[in-house]
């Protein structure tokens, strides 16, 4: 039995008819068709399909989707469209920084870092280490992501918000 | 001579970083083509059984499926190194991982629940499981026509003479080392999309790191399928992850061309986490057994090796690993006696398959663990006996390589230096440091006949430069390395190069993606097109400008006169004009560079690559007595990289390895219990997180490589390489044991010390 949903997805409301036992990186991936977000276990263990709910990083491999109903939901794609110039300080500082080879843990990592910095603009390295701790890559041996962060922040503050 | 680079030598931001950034960039997982069905496969019940009966009538009677395949509605086809697999099993199963059946649906749970219909009927067969047992003469037969269990590739390499070394050397050393299966964990998971024409020319969107030998074997397999004169095109989307994973054609790639054959519609298959731990191939593990000797003042006078390599079921292009496990056998320092065996032996477990350092890490935790041993029974100082037996500019080893650029020495001192070893080393007090280097191959490596990557440039009406090259990024940043180096030389900035580099159609042939190669072949290619390019824009600028070509330089986007600098034209407007002209001409050019170096000969001596690079990484630990668990205080690493064409992606590849490293030494490790993996999840299969990094140090040492592009050297692989023994030597400076079998886990230092304790 499908249901109606709605919910705000990178700023904009979207209403769709899913089924309940859906999760939300389903929803993204094969019916919005907003790719981004990757299934890297479908398990909850690698982060890769990281999005923001109501400002919390969730693993949207495991989010029921009947729990968005009435939540603002961003995701990688969101994050760019909505930023001057096309990328977000964040996105910026993973270029500019080497943060990212394959790229298929990037995604998550933005959003696990956006969900940081929303909520503590000048993070600690061990807290960035933290808030990322479920976010699995292994390219890059984390040094240049944790930077990135590091240097998003820094831009943040320097700056007054969004570079 | 640095400062005058523009591009070369410079932290550019890798080139598709801004797609993989903002989600854009497409992996095969987010491929979707119309019609596409959807594949799932099934595997084997037992470790080693016949296959008496398959029933797929209940399966193919399931609304959605479109075909169900198994080894008896298919023709043969042979793949791997021996030509001992075949995409789906007939008659009987070696492995768990065996592929038995397929099913192509409208949709992936249709296809899952089609597998669950298939029946299938074994017979078990006594099974083996331990490369040692499996060589007795009473062992269970793996592959019945090859007689025995041991594969015949007689690895075996001798330079001087051992034993008379031996007999001469003041001080020797003998010990037994183990490493286990571990696995690539890429983080984009295995899969492809297979698509024929009405005409049955197939196309395969793949994340292979070999498209040029991949198309080989698939054409091959049409010609099984009886389909000769067909094309067959491969198209690279994203690679999420290599790291030798995808230099062989894997079961599940002929088996998507199989279905997408008899349903003629588009098949996908991609593979869960669960089965990308355990249906692909993981790294050799190995038993090793070295001696090794020096004189009384320390230099080192033979080493002899002797391995036994689990092989798996089937073979991969991975079971050549011992012909590059002999690098480091033979020429990681000077030494002048070497002896190295090794068997790759047939076992009922999963095969295994090339993965980053190809058997060097292996072999290195085996030589710098006995090294240490060494040190110690000369009395002297580990880092100083490093430095007393360190590899050099000229030299050329017992194996025939030729070493050109070599800053051996200066890692070791570095690594000394930021350790600050002299300080810290001989408390045994619960800390300790250690340290182990590395030799890898730089300059390419000839392990085809052919070590060859061909180039295209050309140039557009603006100015920009479009480079078609036969090369793989994998993540790694080929396709950044070789936009810097064309960039320079056509004086022209980074990001007006755009690089193509995954379409067999469109770009020129390559080798494929491994042995640290693409930053020395693929811009030696490229380099060689430039230069062509260059040559044919100069001679258009000389007649644009009236001045000789040889008084022109091209700088900036603009070319102009060394003695009349205001006789200058933009190159953009030079270029219109070439296309515009009536007898106009396109500027572009074609290259193919395949290094000079030598195919191993009989002996398995020759000079296998161009260059080698070198490395060295120190680690400072704690041990906890109490728990056993080892806390890495610093890690430092230093490497001969030649000239760092781009120093930021350079450390990238250096940080990935060495905590790729750190994994294989302290907590990575596949269990396998009578052929079956236990722990397929990445919770039970110990990857290492953020939180678990470091301080971490990395030194670029930059010598020259006169054979290099702009001097660089290859940097893919050395990175993982002597993490392991480095570590293991720490733990030993801080505890007094020394731990033989990877992964070095808590419970193996506590029985370790309490055995210590006893004696």
């Amino acid at each position: 039995m499908r249901k109606q949903i709605s919910f705000l997805l990178n700023g904009e409301k979207v209403e769709v008819e899913v089924e309940p036992h859906w999760t939300l990186l389903y929803l993204l991936r094969e019916v919005l068709e907003l790719t981004g977000a990757k299934e890297g276990c479908g398990m909850g263990e690698c982060g890769a399909c990281t999005v923001i709910v109501n400002g919390k990083a969730v693993v949207s491999c495991l989010f029921p989707v009947m729990e968005v109903e009435g939540a603002e939901v961003w995701t990688v794609e969101g994050l760019a469209e909505t930023s001057p110039g096309g990328l977000h300080p964040i996105q910026r500082a993973f270029i500019d920084n080497g943060a990212i080879q394959c790229g298929f843990c990037t995604p998550g990592m933005i959003m696990s870092a956006k969900a940081l910095l929303d909520e503590n603009p000048n993070p600690t390295e061990e807290e960035i280490k933290t808030a990322i701790e479920g976010n699995i890559c292994r390219c890059t041996g984390y040094i240049q992501i944790i930077r990135a962060i590091e240097a998003a922040a820094k831009g943040g503050s320097d700056e007054g918000g969004v570079r | 001579m640095k400062e005058e680079f523009v591009n070369v030598g410079k932290p550019v931001p890798k080139k598709d970083a801004y797609e993989k950034a903002i989600g854009r960039a497409t992996y095969i997982h987010d491929l979707k083509l119309p019609g596409m069905l959807y594949g799932k496969i099934l595997y084997s019940r037992y470790p080693h059984a016949r296959i008496v009966h398959i029933d797929t009538s209940k399966a193919e009677k399931l609304p959605g499926v479109k075909a169900v395949l198994t080894g008896y509605n298919i023709p043969e086809i042979r793949i791997g190194f021996y030509k001992d697999n075949t995409p789906l099993k007939k008659g009987k199963v070696y492995a768990m991982r065996d592929e038995v059946a397929a099913v192509a649906a409208i949709d992936p749970e249709i296809a899952e629940e089609a597998l669950e219909l298939i029946e299938v009927e074994y017979e078990p067969l006594p099974a083996v499981f331990d490369p040692e047992e499996a060589m007795k003469e009473d062992a269970p037969l793996i592959h019945e026509e090859h007689k025995t269990n041991v594969l015949r590739l007689p690895w075996k390499l001798v330079a001087g003479d051992v034993d008379e070394a031996r007999k001469n050397s003041a001080y020797v050393v003998e010990d037994q080392f183990r490493v286990t299966r571990v696995t690539h964990c890429c983080m984009g998971t295995s899969g492809c999309v297979a698509v024929f024409d009405p005409q049955d020319n197939l196309t395969l969107y793949s994340i292979t790191q070999i498209p040029y030998l991949a198309q080989r074997d698939f054409q091959e397999a049409l010609k099984a399928m009886g389909l000769t004169g067909k094309k067959v095109r491969v198209i690279q989307t994203t690679i999420g992850g290599g790291f030798g994973s995808k230099l062989d054609t894997h079961c599940y790639e002929y088996i998507a061309i199989l279905l997408a054959h008899r349903t003629r519609r588009p098949v996908k298959i991609t593979f869960t986490r669960e089965e990308e731990f355990k249906y692909t191939s993981p790294r050799q593990p190995a038993i090793i057994r070295i001696a090794q000797g020096c004189d009384r003042e320390g230099k080192l006078t033979f080493r002899d090796v002797q391995m036994i390599l689990d092989n798996g079921a089937h073979t991969s292009w991975g079971a050549t690993t011992p012909s590059v496990m002999m690098m480091p056998i033979s020429s990681l320092y000077k030494v002048p006696n070497v002896r190295y065996t090794a068997k790759c032996v047939y076992t009922n477990n999963t095969y295994c398959q090339a993965m980053r350092g190809y058997g060097n890490p292996q072999a290195t935790f085996a030589i710098e663990c006995s090294m240490d041993q060494l040190a110690e029974a000369a009395g002297i100082d580990p880092m100083e006996f490093r430095l007393m037996n360190a590899n050099e500019p000229g030299e050329v080893t017992p194996q025939r390589f030729k070493i050109s650029s070599c800053a051996l020495k200066e890692c070791i001192e570095a690594v000394g230096r930021m350790l600050n070893w002299k300080e810290k080393r001989g408390k045994r007090d619960g800390r300790g440091v250690g340290m182990a280097s590395l030799i890898h191959v730089g300059g390419g490596a000839r392990v085809y006949k052919s070590d060859g990557c061909g180039t295209i440039i050309k140039v557009d009406d603006f100015g920009k430069v479009d480079v078609f090259t036969g090369a793989s990024d994998i993540g790694q940043g080929a396709d950044t390395v070789i936009a810097q180096v064309v960039a320079e030389e056509l004086g022209v900035r980074t990001e007006d190069v755009t690089v193509i580099d995954n379409d067999t159609d469109v770009c020129p042939w390559d080798v494929g993606v491994h042995a640290s190669r693409t930053t020395f072949v693929a811009c030696n290619s490229a380099l060689g097109a430039a230069r062509k390019v260059k040559a044919e824009i100069l001679k258009l600028a000389a007649l644009a400008l009236a001045e000789p070509e040889d008084q022109l330089v091209m700088k900036d986007r603009v070319i102009y006169s060394k003695r009349n600098p205001e006789k200058k034209i933009e190159l953009g407007k030079l270029l219109r004009g070439a296309h515009y002209t009536r007898r106009g001409k396109m500027i572009m050019a074609e290259y193919f560079y395949d290094p000079d170096n030598e195919m191993l000969d009989k002996e398995f001596k020759g000079n296998f690559s161009m260059a080698y690079a070198y490395g060295a990484h120190g680690v400072e630990v704690e041990v906890d007595k109490e728990t056993g668990q080892v806390k890495i205080l610093k890690y430092v690493a230093a490497h001969d990289v030649g000239k760092a064409i781009n120093p930021m992606l350079l450390e990238g590849q250096i940080y990935g390895g060495a905590m790729m490293g750190i994994g294989y030494a302290l907590t990575e490790q596949m269990i396998f219990q009578d052929g079956e993996m236990k722990n397929p999840n990445f919770l039970d299969y110990k990857i290492l997180t953020a939180k678990d990094v470091p301080p971490m140090e990395a030194e670029i040492i930059e010598p020259w490589e006169e054979y290099g592009p702009y001097g660089a050297k290859g940097i893919g692989e050395p990175g993982c390489v002597p993490s392991a023994p480095a570590i293991a030597n720490a733990i030993y400076d801080a505890i007094g044991v020394r731990i033989k079998d990877l992964p070095i886990t808590p419970e193996k230092i506590l029985a370790a010390l309490k055995e210590k304790e006893k004696s």
